[in-house]
């Protein structure tokens, strides 16, 4: 008995399968609903249709990359302080 | 009916704080709630203006001054001292409730310290308490962070002192108000102040000591050291410019650090110095509305912080497990908690109708307002971040990542939502973080500055939506190269954990070797040799401790006298 009832019902692929459905069902809303206001943007940039869209998702992929990056020089074993 | 009372309030704590030892049961219990309701009650009943005023050498010192900046800050440490006192009722080191309310008392101390030396001796009380309260966790571990720490704090308060006196002895008076960082002496007290704020290079403290803390102490410790260094920045060094720069780099310090970490405890603390980021880059901007959002962070910060560390501590009392690798699927377990943390977590990302949302939003607008444009682009992108690190981030690899059974199947533990104060504790701060969210206004009446700020317009809150979706959305994309290892990442402290000891062993076995050995040898020897002639002497069976009859004394004095009038003639 290892069908799907075993597995938590959020665990199951098909429970994952839905969840991304549903999220990027929001995040194509959140962007659409820029459309009913009217920003008034402070630097220019700020204005363009979804700025806060794609500056959030790649200012995020550039954090983790940096992260990665630090990490390869930074990284010891967390045992690396013990005596 | 108000009393008026010159007795600085932050004395009732630490005062208070001393009777918890000698109490057990429910005695202990209801003096550990009385404290912080009686202190609060004092706080507002301060009036504005100079109230106590004590000589000391050629000055006046004033230990209790009210106004709304003093008592926006007394308040939020009296109520972190509240409801962290709710969630430590069952803390069973004696030592850390008292230093723990005691060091709530110092900052309250501060808070309502008029003048430098004031400030300066419960900045110094708080360094006491606090080492303390990381040391009664009482393992290996937390004893020699709390050495480390006390060793930074230490230095910080020497360059503090330097400073102070140095203000003290050009300006002729022990005022503490604004300032400009414009000689040696004011640059030396920002550098004291920026050291308890976590500002680099000593940021290393922080993620240090913290997580090294008990399941409440470390509660405890994420609210008072840092924002009692905001406190005397806002008062200060209001609109210091190198106060943005010295904002921005700790922002994003804390969020590449926590994307490194995969101590649950060590992510919250890298986010602390993060979100501190936030409030010093709004006193560097200056404006009414920056110190306005840097004050209002501060109050919101205190209470989302200590109920991630709620959170994380009742993960911690549960299974004593700290560590990501280790954690995971506790949702079904521990859903109090998890939904505790993750409103936690979506306050410190300034999700709308959370606390963040309403007072970090103020220190971006008020950017915007002063067309800096660098700081404005790097706080979004840093808003961004602080979902990635602390809003996703700890929720995900503490609570889900795995499925349930996970830690009950590896560890045998059997976890379940901790006691009921504790509970009752993460569920008062998650209701103000939401409340403070939907229902800002009381914060806003008492900030320091007129507020004229609105935080929900439609823009507003779709713009903000957008960002913090999209991070998210950014997490579940890389989470492959944000999967967890048994690391830690190096760090300022380096230098003085490793490559000081590095270049002692290296210099010892170059230049030395066995006749340095020898030399250090015979010093204790020495040392040895001289402990034991005083004991010999000074100690329980010493000729020079015992108790001596009165007729020998007068004998000896009579000796001496003799001897006296016998040089004198001579």
């Amino acid at each position: 008995m290892s069908d799907q009832h075993d597995v938590h019902w959020l665990c199951r692929p098909t429970t994952i399968k839905k969840l991304w459905i549903v999220g990027i069902a929001i995040l194509v809303l959140t962007v659409a609903l820029e459309l009913t206001i009217h920003p008034h943007p402070y630097f220019g940039i700020d204005g363009w249709f979804g700025f806060n869209a794609w500056f959030g998702f790649f200012s995020c992929a550039a954090m983790v990359l940096f992260a990665k990056l630090l990490g390869i020089f930074l990284k010891r074993k967390d045992t690396y302080y013990d005596d | 009916m108000m009393i008026n009372s010159a007795l600085p309030p932050g004395l009732i704590l630490i005062l208070g704080s001393l009777f918890l030892p000698a109490l057990v049961g429910n005695a202990r219990k209801t003096l550990m709630l009385l404290l912080p309701v009686l202190t609060m009650y004092f706080i507002w009943a301060v009036p504005d203006g100079v109230q106590l005023t004590v000589p000391f050498l050629d000055y006046t010192l004033e230990p209790l001054q009210g106004d709304k900046l003093s008592r926006l800050f007394a308040t939020i440490f009296t109520l972190m001292a509240f409801v962290g006192g709710i969630f430590a009722l069952n803390q069973k080191s004696q030592i850390e409730l008292l230093s723990a309310y005691a060091y709530a008392g110092g900052a309250v101390g501060v808070a309502m310290s008029g003048d430098l030396v004031s400030v300066f001796i419960f900045w110094e009380f708080m360094a006491v308490a606090s080492t303390l309260v990381i040391w009664s966790a009482r393992t290996k571990e937390s004893y020699r962070a709390s050495m480390r720490y006390a060793i930074v704090h230490l230095f910080g308060g020497v360059i503090l002192m330097i400073g102070v006196i140095g203000q003290i002895y050009h300006s002729g008076s022990v005022e503490f108000g604004a300032m400009k960082a414009d000689s040696w002496w004011t640059w030396m007290l920002l550098a004291g102040f920026l050291i308890n704020a976590g500002a680099p290079p000593f940021s290393a403290w922080l993620p240090d000591a913290y997580p090294s803390a008990s399941w409440s102490g470390s509660v405890f410790l994420s609210a008072f050291t840092t924002k009692t260094a905001v406190y005397v920045l806002i008062r200060s060094f209001p609109g210091e410019n190198v106060l943005i720069f010295v904002g921005l780099y700790m922002v994003f310090y804390g969020i590449i650090y926590a994307l490194l970490e995969n101590d649950m405890r060590r992510i919250l603390a890298y986010s602390i110095i993060n979100q501190v980021g936030f409030m010093v880059t709004g006193i560097g901007i200056g404006t009414d509305l920056a110190l306005n959002g840097a004050a209002a962070h501060a109050f919101a910060h205190i209470i989302y912080k200590a109920l991630l560390l709620m959170s994380a501590g009742a993960v911690m009392y549960e299974i004593n497990k700290r560590k990501c690798t280790d954690l995971g699927g506790l949702y079904k377990a521990m859903p109090l908690t998890m939904i505790c943390g993750t409103i936690g977590a979506l306050a410190i990302s300034g999700f709308p109708l959370t606390s963040g949302f309403t007072t970090k939003t103020m220190i971006a607008s008020a950017a915007a307002d002063q067309h800096i444009a660098y700081a404005w682009f790097l706080l979004e992108a840093a808003s961004a971040g602080v979902f990635l690190h602390a809003g996703i981030k700890f929720p995900w690899f503490v609570f889900f990542q795995r499925a349930p059974g996970y830690v009950e199947r590896e560890f045998g533990a059997k976890p379940k939502d901790p006691p009921f104060n504790m509970r009752l504790a993460m569920v008062i701060f998650a209701v103000m973080c939401v409340g403070l969210g939907v229902y800002p206004d009381p914060l806003y009446a008492i900030l320091p500055n007129p507020v004229d700020f609105v935080p929900y317009t439609s823009t507003k809150v779709i713009h903000m939506l957008e960002l913090l979706l999209f991070s998210g959305f950014a997490f579940f994309v890389l989470l492959k190269m944000m999967k967890r290892t048994l690391t830690i990442t190096l760090d300022f402290d380096w230098f003085y954990r490793k490559f000081f000891n590095l270049l002692h062993e290296e210099f010892v076995v170059r230049h030395g070797g066995a006749a340095f050995a020898k030399f250090r040898l015979a010093c204790l020897k020495r040392v040895d040799v001289i402990i034991n002639h005083i004991f010999k002497h000074h100690g329980p069976h010493g000729i020079l401790a015992r108790t001596w009859p009165t007729g020998s004394m007068v004998l000896w004095v009579a000796i001496l006298l003799g001897l006296y009038l016998l040089v004198y003639y001579i």
